[in-house]
C-alpha cells in the first residue's frame, strides 16, 4: 500500500499542472492541427516580410532602370522587373506591408463598429435591435465589392478610402455574429447571477458578455483579413485604391495586364503573393474554427 | 419564535407577463414573509410560479415581458419596490443575494474563480484595498468547505465540480454579508450525497452568520431536512403556509396531501407511486373557481363557482381551502370569498 501512495500523488499533481485556460486550451487545440500550423506560418512569414523586408531589399521600390525593363527573372532580379524597369520583388516585399496594414486594419475597424452594433442591438433587443438588424440587411443586400466601389467612388479613391470601405462592408458581418452570440450568452445563468451581485449592465456587457462572444469573432476575423486583402486588390486593380507608385499587389496586377504575354512574371508573382496571404489566413482560420469551436471539444 | 422581526415581507405581489397570446399573471396576490435568521422553504410544482416570486423581490422579472404589477415587497422598513434601479443594485448582493439552480453555468467560463470572487466583493466595498479584497475572498471559500481555497482562486469554473461550484456560487453570494439569501433550487442539479452536504452547508452558514433563507425548491425532502417554515404555491397562488413539521404531520389543502403522498416511502412497498392526476393548470387559464378544483378528490360543488382565500387553521397555519372554511364554521359571505377572483 505504501508503494501506491506516491503514485497517486503524483496523478494528481500532474493533473494540477496541466491546469489551464479557456485560451490555452485553444492554442493547445490549434496545436493539433498541421494544416494551421501551415496556414500560420504562410502569415507570420509575410508579417515578417512586411516588418522586416523592406530594409532587405536593395533596390528602392520606385527606381526606375528603363535599360533593364521587362527582364525576366534572373540572380539580379528574382523575380524580374516590371515596364519600367522596376524591381519586382523589391515591390512586392514592399507590398506585403500595404495589403497586410489594409487587411487588417479594415478588419479591426470592422471588428470595434460590428462587436459595439452587435452588443447593443442583441442586449437591448426591440427597436433598438430591428433598426440595427434592418441596416445590416440593407447592406448585405448589395454585393459586397459593388458596395465598396459606390463607396470609393463617393470619398474618392486612395489608400486609406480603400480601408475605409472594406471596414464598412465588413461590419455587417461582425454585427450579426456578435448579435446572435450575445442573444445566446444573455440568457446564460452566469449574466443573470452577475445581476444578482449588483453589476450594472454597461459592466456586464464589456466584462462577461464581450470576452465571451470573442472566440467566433477571431476565427471569422481571420477570415476576414484575407477577403479584406483579396478586395482591396481588387479595388487597386479597379484603380480605385492605392494610386501609382504604391507598390500595391492589386494595382501592380493591373499595370502588368498589358504586358501578360511578353512578360507573364509582371503579373505571376503578385499573383502568387495575394494567394499565399490569402490561403495563409484561410488556412490559419479554418484551424482557428476548430479550436475554439465548443462543439468540437470533447 | 415569532419575537423575531420579519425581515423581509412579501405582500400582494403580483407579476404578469404580456405576451402576445395574453396577459400571464405568473405571481397572483402572494403573501409571505421571512423573519429574521429563518429558512423558509417555497415549494410547488414547475410552472406555478416560485422562480419568479424570486426574481420579483430582486427585480430581475425578464422585461419585456414580465412586469410586477402591483404589491409590496417590504425589506425592513422599506418598499424594494419603489427603489430606482440604481438603488436596487446596492441592494443585491449587498443586502438581499441570489443563488440559482445550475451551477455549471452560474460562472463565467473565462474567468477564474478568484477573479470573479474578487469582482463581487469589490462592487460593494469600494474602499476595500486589494489585499482585503483577496483575503476577504480566500475566507469565505474556506468558509464554504473547499479545501486548498488559494489554489481555487486560480482556477476556472470548469475544472470544478458540480458542488464545487455551487459552494463557490454560495460563497460569492455570501461575500458581502447578506441578510437575506435566496436559494433557487441550489441542489435540483446536484446528485443526492452533494445535495446533502450543500443542504448541511447551508444550515451551518445560516445558523453561524444569521442569513436568513428563501430556498426555493420542489423537493418536499429538501424542505423537510432544512426549511423552519413552508409556503406552498400552486399556480402563481399561496395555497398553505405552515411550520414544517405541521406541514408534514396534518397537510391540509389537498394539493398539499398529494404532494406528501407522493413522495416515495422506503418502509412501504408499493407498486406504483402515488400521483395527483392532470397538470398544473396554464396561469390565468382557470378563470372561475379554485384553481386546483380539477384535479382534487374532494373538491364540491362551491369550489368551481367561487375562488377560496386563505383562511387560518390555526396561529401558524393557513390553507387557501373550502374545507378548512365550513370546519370551522364560519359561513362566509359570497362577496367575501370572491375577493381575490
Amino acid at each position: 500500500m505504501s508503494e501506491l501512495t506516491p503514485k497517486v500523488d503524483g496523478v494528481a499533481e500532474a493533473q494540477l499542472e496541466k491546469t489551464t485556460g479557456p485560451w490555452r486550451e485553444a492554442w493547445i487545440g490549434f496545436r493539433k492541427s498541421k494544416v494551421a500550423l501551415v496556414g500560420a506560418g504562410i502569415v507570420l512569414l509575410f508579417i515578417l516580410l512586411a516588418i522586416f523586408g523592406p530594409l532587405l531589399t536593395k533596390e528602392g521600390i520606385n527606381e526606375q532602370m528603363m535599360a533593364d525593363r521587362l527582364q525576366p527573372p534572373s540572380s539580379e532580379y528574382w523575380f524580374g522587373t516590371d515596364d519600367f524597369g522596376r524591381d519586382i520583388f523589391s515591390r512586392i516585399v514592399h507590398g506585403a506591408r500595404i495589403s497586410l496594414t489594409v487587411g487588417f486594419f479594415a478588419v479591426v475597424g470592422s471588428i470595434v463598429v460590428g462587436s459595439f452594433l452587435g452588443i447593443v442591438a442583441g442586449y437591448y433587443g426591440r427597436w433598438v435591435d430591428t433598426i440595427i438588424s434592418r441596416i445590416f440587411d440593407i447592406m448585405l443586400a448589395f454585393p459586397s465589392i459593388l458596395l465598396a466601389i459606390a463607396i470609393v467612388s463617393v470619398l474618392g479613391p486612395s489608400l486609406r478610402n480603400a480601408l475605409i470601405a472594406i471596414a464598412i462592408i465588413n461590419v455587417p458581418n461582425f454585427g450579426r455574429l456578435i448579435r446572435s452570440k450575445v442573444l445566446s450568452i444573455k440568457e446564460d445563468e452566469y449574466i443573470m447571477a452577475a445581476k444578482a451581485i449588483g453589476m450594472k449592465d454597461f459592466r456586464i456587457l464589456f466584462s462577461h458578455i464581450l470576452p465571451n462572444s470573442m472566440a467566433p469573432v477571431i476565427v471569422q476575423g481571420t477570415l476576414a483579413i484575407a477577403t479584406a486583402i483579396l478586395e482591396a486588390a481588387a479595388l487597386g486593380f479597379l484603380g480605385l485604391g492605392a494610386s501609382a507608385p504604391d507598390p500595391e499587389w492589386g494595382k501592380m496586377l493591373a499595370d502588368s495586364k498589358d504586358y501578360l504575354q511578353n512578360a507573364p512574371w509582371t503579373m505571376i508573382f503578385p499573383g502568387i503573393a495575394i494567394m499565399l496571404t490569402v490561403l495563409g489566413f484561410n488556412l490559419m482560420g479554418d484551424g482557428l474554427r476548430d479550436a475554439l469551436d465548443p462543439k468540437m471539444k470533447s | 419564535m415569532s419575537e423575531r422581526q420579519k425581515l423581509l415581507q412579501v405582500k400582494d405581489l403580483q407579476t404578469t407577463f404580456f405576451t402576445d397570446s395574453g396577459e400571464i399573471p405568473a405571481v397572483d396576490h402572494v403573501d409571505f414573509y421571512v423573519r429574521e435568521g429563518e429558512i423558509l422553504g417555497i415549494v410547488g410544482e414547475s410552472g406555478c410560479g416560485k422562480s419568479v416570486t424570486s426574481l420579483s423581490i430582486m427585480q430581475l422579472v425578464p422585461s419585456p415581458p414580465g412586469k410586477i404589477t402591483g404589491g409590496e415587497i417590504l425589506f425592513g422598513e422599506e418598499d424594494l419596490l419603489k427603489k430606482s434601479e440604481k438603488e436596487m443594485r446596492d441592494i443585491r448582493g449587498k443586502d438581499v443575494a441570489m443563488i440559482f439552480q445550475e451551477p455549471m453555468t452560474s460562472l463565467n467560463p473565462l474567468f477564474t474563480i478568484g477573479n470573479q470572487m474578487k469582482e463581487a466583493i469589490s462592487l460593494h466595498e469600494k474602499k476595500w484595498s486589494k489585499k482585503q479584497i483577496t483575503d476577504r475572498a480566500v475566507e469565505m471559500l474556506k468558509l464554504v468547505g473547499l479545501p486548498r481555497a488559494e489554489e481555487v482562486m486560480k482556477e476556472y469554473p470548469h475544472q470544478l465540480s458540480g458542488g464545487m461550484r455551487q459552494r463557490v456560487m454560495i460563497a460569492m453570494a455570501l461575500v458581502c454579508d447578506p441578510k437575506v439569501l435566496i436559494a433557487d433550487e441550489p441542489t435540483t442539479a446536484l446528485d443526492v450525497t452533494i445535495q446533502a452536504q450543500i443542504l448541511k452547508l447551508m444550515r451551518e452558514l445560516n445558523e453561524r452568520m444569521n442569513t436568513a433563507i428563501l430556498l426555493i425548491t420542489h423537493d418536499l425532502g429538501v424542505v423537510a431536512e432544512t426549511c423552519e417554515r413552508v409556503v406552498v404555491m400552486y399556480a402563481g397562488q399561496v395555497i398553505e403556509e405552515a411550520p414544517t413539521q405541521e406541514i408534514f404531520k396534518n397537510p391540509c389543502h389537498p394539493y398539499t396531501r398529494g404532494l406528501i403522498q407522493s413522495v416515495p416511502d422506503m418502509r412501504d412497498k408499493k407498486d406504483r407511486l402515488y400521483s395527483i392526476p392532470g397538470n398544473v393548470p396554464k396561469p390565468g387559464s382557470v378563470k372561475k373557481g379554485c384553481r386546483f378544483a380539477a384535479r382534487c378528490e374532494s373538491a364540491f360543488a362551491r369550489c368551481w363557482e367561487e375562488t377560496p382565500q386563505l383562511y387560518r387553521n390555526s396561529d401558524v397555519h393557513q390553507t387557501r381551502c373550502f374545507l378548512y372554511d365550513e370546519q370551522e364554521g364560519v359561513t362566509t359571505k359570497d362577496g367575501q370569498a370572491t375577493v381575490e377572483s
